[in-house]
């Protein structure tokens, strides 16, 4: 029997063990070491150690790769693939945690959640978004991408008092897993065509086929309804809104960003890898969905009052601008999909953030009206809000604008004319709606209001997210660089 | 009369179920009705695992029906979780606000 | 003869449980139901040879996961519910999505079965081992991870259910 646990699978195991031993680190700690709510907050320096190890694994994993010029280490007999691609996602996941942990323990304390569980959550999600990024394996991935869902499952029904968050949480969870359930049928369809759980051995079996094979139509079939699911791409997003509006702004701010981008990175591993071959029979049908994202996010967008809510649908469009890049399919495109992640995490992310801020003690500040007069109030956070939105709705010289370049780019050199037309009309659509804001914050009479919370982790993160928003924007090299790892696999 | 049972009889079962389960998810109002429906779809799938394994003469299928039942449980333990908290906090035992109304 | 009579026995059990489970108006009722599907598809697991999934089967789905949701139909009272209108507005769109997905499926199936079965792959030969323990072998060698990631699970299903459903944490 061969040997199960070399030192190759523990290399690639570190920074999974660090993210689940801090996880548990914090629950013990929580109940043993800090039983006053108000000490509570210095978990967030647990998570803060946990996340540097994590950092330090990954790092030493990138030093490996690149001073042996390999292109992937493979570890537990193909089940654990570290290759450019995982740890471009895994570099993304640590930075949105450690900026969804640093802003998270005012807000809950407003809210009166504020509980340990909450950042061991944060934590064994990460751990489950690792799998997702770095599996190559059918079993891990589904098994990753349930830890993942279970810990946002109960953070959005985190605020266990509201009814409102108790209804997104249940409603997420029950289409959620009835997403998983049906992409788990498709990976029971992939596991009979090859007799293998292995990613590769799929994609060999599946090559063999034709790409219209109805077998393997089926398991594509059903397996993209739950990865789009995921991704909150429509028809497949009816519980992002509420799920986003419901939960607390910060745990939303993590699934805008932390649950897309890892559900992004198992839709490349899988529609890249063993559907590759079937690209003919999945490309009309990513069309579809890509185009009614684009409709129906930025079209339902319009008439949203709450900024989370129209917040969700503008993320539903994002899902459709990088279902393009895929659709697009050359070098280019996945490069585009690669910055375009990259550049939505950071600004979506810091328009959450200014969101988070404008909950005080008695005053929700959800709504667009809560924002009226913002200019003159605290200009500090208008600006960054105004940063953030142009770079959402894609304008120079902001991240967004490069994100949204890249795309077209790729559009226009695969000769997708119409869908590249179609996607620019949506941002004339897009900046229509960001601007309702913008007018609240700019031109609306101020309304008397108390200042808005602000704690020394906000200012960080808000400072980090904009000014990344900006300089994606203005000199982008180095972050094309980094999305040009990605695509080592 | 009777032919032999096939890998393709438990497929078509499988097919069916997992029909059943789908139509139960998107029509019931009842959220302990849906959770039971996505019961059926994970049934559906280990069915589909089980006799995949068996024709491959290996155990990976029920290795992986394994793990399915696993999720299956985990599933249903924070989704009764949540129904419990919706539950706690309707003062109003309105029957009605118990179901999702809307999707 | 027998394995062919026995199947259908089985089936019938599982899919009229299955249709049983989402038409019943008391969710007690589906629930005894769901039983009943799941005890046919232990019996198909064992058709197939998966003992040990069979065991499974009955003591984790029926003893666990439908006792849990029994557990729970009980403590929230859902009598009301039951009077209710217990199809939603959309009900036919849902009906004819499935119906169309239905159709694919039969399709699907019809066509490419025979395409799904490459010939019938070699049977191992009749090992001393049983079952149970081929399975272990395997388990925890070559699917050591994600058993370990199944145990991160399965805390956050425990935490998770504690958080969710205790007054004061």
């Amino acid at each position: 029997m061969s040997q199960f646990y070399t030192s190759t699978d523990h290399f690639v195991l570190v920074p999974a063990i660090m993210l689940a031993l801090f996880g548990c680190a914090v629950l013990l700690f929580d109940f043993f070491l800090f039983p006053e709510p108000r000490q509570r907050k210095r978990l967030v320096w647990f998570l803060f150690a946990g996340e540097i190890f994590t950092a330090a694994g990954l790092w030493r994993q990138q030093a490996f790769l690149a001073s042996e010029g390999l292109p992937e280490i493979t570890a537990f007999q193909g089940t654990l693939t570290v290759d450019g691609f995982s740890l471009f996602f895994n570099w993304i996941f640590v930075a949105v945690s450690l900026l969804v942990a640093i802003v998270s323990w005012r807000y809950l304390e407003i809210e009166g959640e504020h509980h340990g569980e909450y950042y061991g959550l944060i934590l064994l999600a990460q751990c489950g978004m690792y799998f997702l990024a770095t599996g190559t394996d059918l079993i891990t991935l589904f098994i990753g991408l349930e830890l993942m869902a279970l810990c946002f499952y109960v953070m959005v029904g985190f605020l266990r008092e509201r009814k409102r968050s108790n209804e997104a949480a249940m409603k997420y969870l029950l289409l959620g897993a009835f997403s998983s359930g049906l992409m788990v049928y498709g990976f029971s369809v992939m596991y009979g065509l090859a007799g293998s759980t292995k990613l590769r051995a799929v994609a060999a079996a599946i090559a063999s086929r034709d790409a219209w094979d109805p077998v393997v139509f089926l398991a594509m079939a059903t397996t993209a309804v739950g990865v789009l699911f995921k991704v909150s791409a429509a028809p497949f997003h009816m519980w992002a809104p509420d799920a986003y509006e419901g939960a607390p702004t910060t745990v939303t701010a993590f699934l805008a960003v932390g649950s897309k981008a890892a559900s992004f990175a198992f839709l490349m591993r899988i529609f890249l890898g063993p559907l590759e071959t079937a690209r003919p029979a999945w490309e009309p049908l990513l069309v579809l969905v890509a185009v009614l994202s684009l409709t129906i996010g930025n079209l339902a967008a319009i008439t949203q009052n709450n900024v989370k809510r129209l917040l969700a649908y503008s993320s539903i469009s994002h899902a459709g601008y990088i279902l393009l890049g895929l659709i697009a399919g050359n070098a280019t495109g996945l490069k585009g999909m690669a910055v375009y992640i990259l550049v939505y995490a950071f600004m979506t992310l810091g328009a959450f953030l200014v969101v988070v801020a404008l909950r005080r003690e008695n005053l929700i500040g959800e709504d667009i009206e809560d924002m009226a007069g913002l200019m003159h109030r605290s200009p500090g956070y208008a600006v960054l809000m105004l940063i953030f939105l142009l770079s959402l709705a894609g304008i120079p010289p902001t991240a967004g604008f490069i994100g949204k370049y890249y795309i077209f780019l790729a559009l226009l050199e695969t000769s997708h004319y119409l869908l590249a037309a179609l996607a620019a009309l949506y941002v004339a659509v897009a900046i229509y709606y960001y601007f309702r804001i913008v007018r609240s914050m700019f031109i609306s009479e101020a309304v008397a209001a108390p200042p808005l919370e602000s704690t020394v982790g906000l200012r960080v993160a808000l400072a980090v997210t904009g000014v990344l928003t900006l300089a994606i924007g203005v000199y982008p090299e180095p972050f094309l660089r980094l999305a040009q790892t990605s695509l080592v696999r | 009369m009777l032919h032999p049972i096939t890998n393709a009889h438990f497929l078509v079962l499988s097919a069916a179920l997992l029909l059943i389960g789908t139509i139960g998810v998107l029509t019931r109002r009842n959220m302990v009705v849906i959770l039971m429906s996505i019961e059926l779809i994970l049934n559906a799938v280990n069915i589909n695992l089980v006799t995949f394994s068996r024709h491959f003469g290996d155990v990976h299928g029920q290795i992986f029906a394994i793990f399915v039942i696993t999720v299956a449980a985990a599933e249903t333990a924070v989704g009764l979780g949540i129904l419990i908290a919706l539950f706690r906090n309707r003062e109003t035992v309105l029957a009605d606000e118990v179901d999702l109304l809307k999707w | 003869m027998a394995d062919t009579i026995l199947f259908y026995i089985f089936a019938a059990f599982v899919l009229g449980g299955g249709v049983l489970t989402v038409t019943r108006r008391n969710s007690v009722h589906s629930a005894l139901w769901l039983i009943v599907s799941l005890l046919g598809t232990a019996g198909l697991f064992l058709l197939r040879q998966a003992e040990f999934l069979f065991a499974v089967q009955i003591i984790l789905y029926i003893g666990g996961v439908v006792l849990l949701i029994l557990f729970v139909v009980m403590l929230v009272n859902l009598d009301e519910t039951a009077r209710l209108r217990q199809f939603n507005k959309a009900w036919w769109v849902a009906l004819a999505c499935a119906v169309v997905v239905g159709i694919e499926i039969w399709y699907v199936l019809n066509r490419g079965l025979e395409t799904l079965e490459p010939g019938e792959a070699p049977q191992t030969a009749a090992t001393i081992e049983g079952n149970t323990e081929r399975l272990a072998d395997v388990l925890f060698s070559e699917y050591l991870l994600p058993f370990e990631i199944a145990s991160l699970l399965l805390l956050v299903a425990i935490v998770g259910s504690v958080v969710m459903a205790k007054k004061r944490i």
